[in-house]
């Protein structure tokens, strides 16, 4: 997993509300056995139409779009199935980060064991962001903070919280296998009770 | 015998089976380490799962806590006179092959295509035993909420997760809070467990459980038997919850006497007074608690495109009060205000790990016997597992359904996620008794009504929205 320490540039919005893993990557790409590649199928059906071409207009057909490395998404991101397949199809497009103002339990979960940093702000600063499609912020792991610049130049910034451990691996770029092994001898005395 | 007691603080059942699954404590920096006892394995999510070991050069800690099955990619119609199956695609076939190459490597017991028992993962584990009450379950799919039924603490993980129980047998694991929802009154005739959870989601919206398990007790959840259990336990998920559970009692016990993987005997009866331990105790104390008439819950029908979005049939669309609800309806090809009655519906699919039982295809079958599917409905009834096909198969039921014009298929996750090839076409409207409604979830520009077995099959007959009171009588079997 690639270390995150701070990231600086435009975000992309995707104003829409409840975006559930069947948006982020369909069903019909699931059946690979590996992730390669697996970020070309971001999104597939807002994005292409069904021949596989472009659907042009489309924000995330813009050549932006695979340069930015922060999305901003409607309340409730990434609900739906377990499909690890999600976050690294962000990931595999570009992404690094995903902000909304809610998060499903199990899309950040798994985010935060593949490398991608899911950020839950204030609605109403979520609300700010959702306003400043392609403008640049900066998000900091380290000091969780986002920070927007203001019109007059001036900077603001929001604390937002994250649990600690997967701050800690996602500083370090550590996986958290090494952690649950460290875990062994208490596992092996656990098994004996059973 | 006065204050000789000590004194024990009232836990839930959510408590006690967080506790008791500890290997490690949660710390201010750092995850608990939770024992899985159960670990269940699809084609699906689980190749980049094996992988791990491989990279480690590990293999499978608990071989016999681990149980796998076939189901997402898996063709619903018979093979070929060559016996080869109609995969959809060959990485579908591939992707089978892995899971059963996996398995031979790593030595867990694969419910492939000559097992009598192999099913959809989550109708499966309940019906061989091996989803018992007080265990930790886990699986690389959302749905493994259902297992909550039996007063196991079951939820879905992800790939990576996958690979760590698969070497470890444990997981890291943040403690949710809890929220227990009851269900106070008595279901009126006609409206069922699907219906009851379809209310609930309507009620807490697609996203009011993110964060929490929730234990569903009360009369109304007590009445229901262990099929309408599941079904409950099994959308959960679609509020955002990581987990449902319901606490073991009598019909939880019944219900397991005599299945295979379950403890037999003398066994059994000792594990069944257990069981009963588990209940969450008088006084316990839940971060969030709702009460609920399930009296006043009718027959639901979603006009959306999440399964928050659902309406009693016969109310009509509500109107949009957001962006995101006029991009559902606009999905929908539904205006607000409209009448649900008037669409004309083309696919009515029966089947998935929501209602994919033998109470639900009876059901199903008890609508259509006597009637006539209308002629431009394909409908599809999947049976949840090979005992579940068998069952069916010797009651009857395929009979009535094949006689009332509607297909007849084999096991499988089929069309409730349409990674098979069991599609509905763009356009088309579908009512479905699986668990999403999500845009293109069961095909690229499918759009999708979720319903219980009954209504749906009503719509089939219909040709239209409707529900079972607005059938004609059925013709007398002669
Ligand atoms: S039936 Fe549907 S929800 Fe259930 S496991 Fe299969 S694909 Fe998932």
């Amino acid at each position: 997993m690639e270390a995150f320490k701070k990231l600086t540039g435009p975000i992309l919005v995707l104003e829409q509300e409840n975006i559930d893993t069947d948006q982020i990557i369909p069903a019909r790409f699931l059946t690979a056995t590996d992730f390669d590649g697996i970020g070309d199928h971001l999104f597939a059906d807002w994005r292409l139409d069904a021949d596989g071409n472009p659907v042009p207009g489309h924000v995330l057909n813009e050549a932006r779009a695979r340069r930015s490395q922060i999305l901003v998404a409607g309340h409730n991101f990434g609900c739906g199935s377990s499909r690890e397949h999600a976050p690294h199809a962000l990931l595999g497009f570009g992404f690094r980060v995903v902000i909304s103002s809610q998060i499903a339990d199990i899309f950040r979960n798994n985010s935060q064991n593949v490398g991608l940093l899911p950020v839950v702000l204030e609605a109403d600063q979520h609300a700010r962001l959702l306003e400043m499609d392609g403008e640049e912020i900066c998000v900091d792991l380290e000091q969780c903070e986002v920070s927007v610049r203001d019109a007059d130049g001036s900077e603001q910034s929001w604390p937002f919280s994250i649990d600690p451990f997967a701050r800690h691996c996602l500083l370090r770029g550590l996986d958290r296998f090494d952690f649950l092994n460290q875990a062994e001898d208490a596992i092996v005395a656990y098994e004996k009770n059973l | 015998m006065h204050g000789e007691k000590p004194v024990s603080e009232p836990e839930s059942l959510f408590d006690k089976l967080w506790k008791s699954h500890l290997v490690k404590a949660q710390t201010d920096s750092t995850p608990a380490v939770i024992y899985i006892d159960l670990h269940l394995v699809h084609e699906v999510t689980s190749p980049q799962g094996f992988d791990l070991l491989r990279a480690k050069g590990i293999g499978v800690r608990r071989p016999g806590r681990t149980l796998a099955t076939l189901d997402h990619s898996t063709p619903t119609l018979p093979p070929d006179a060559e016996g080869r199956r109609p995969y959809y695609t060959s990485q579908a076939r591939r992707q089978v092959q892995t899971l059963r190459d996996n398995c031979r490597e790593f030595g867990i017991q694969l419910h492939d295509w000559d097992s009598p028992s192999r099913g959809i993962v989550h109708v499966m584990g309940p019906e061989l035993g091996a989803t018992q009450p007080g265990m930790t379950i886990v699986c690389g799919d959302s749905h493994t909420s259902t297992h909550g039924a039996f007063g196991a603490l079951a939820f879905g993980i992800g790939t990576t997760e996958v690979g760590h129980v698969l070497a470890k047998q444990c997981l890291l694991q943040t403690k949710p809070k809890s929220m227990r929802i009851k269900l106070e009154g008595k279901l009126a005739d006609g409206v069922t467990a699907k219906d009851m959870a379809l209310n609930i989601i309507r009620y807490l919206g697609m996203n009011g459980g993110t964060g929490y398990v929730i234990e569903y007790a009360g009369k109304a959840v007590r009445a229901l038997d262990m099929e309408g259990r599941m079904t409950l336990c099994n959308l959960t998920i679609e509020a955002g919850a990581r987990a449902g559970m319901i606490a073991p009692d009598q019909t939880t016990i019944d219900y397991l006497r005599g299945r295979p993987m379950a403890p037999q005997g003398a066994d059994f009866e000792r594990a069944a007074e257990k069981w009963l331990q588990l209940a969450s105790d008088a006084g316990a104390d839940f971060d969030s608690e709702i009460t609920l008439d399930a009296s006043l819950m009718r027959p639901a029908i979603t006009y959306g495109t999440d399964p928050g979005m659902s309406v009693a049939i016969g109310e009509p669309v509500p109107q949009a009060a957001t962006h995101s609800q006029a991009k559902a309806l606009r999905y929908m090809g539904f205006s607000g205000g409209q009448s649900m009655q008037e669409r004309q519906v083309d696919v009515v699919f029966v089947g998935s790990c929501t209602n994919g039982r033998i109470s639900d295809l009876r059901a199903a079958a008890n609508v259509l016997q006597g009637r006539q599917v209308a002629p431009h409905v394909q409908m599809l009834v999947v049976p949840g597992s090979e005992s579940v096909r068998k069952q069916a198969e010797s009651e009857g039921l395929h009979a009535t359904i094949l006689a009332a014009g509607a297909e007849w298929r084999l096991p499988g996750c089929s069309m409730c996620l349409a990674m098979n090839g069991d599609l509905v076409p763009a356009g088309s409207t579908a009512v479905s008794t699986s668990n999403r409604n999500f845009e293109g979830r069961q095909g690229a520009g499918s759009r999708t009504l979720l319903a219980s077995p009954e209504t749906a099959a009503a719509c089939a007959v219909l040709g239209r929205v409707g529900s079972v009171a607005d059938l004609e009588p059925a013709r007398e079997a002669g």
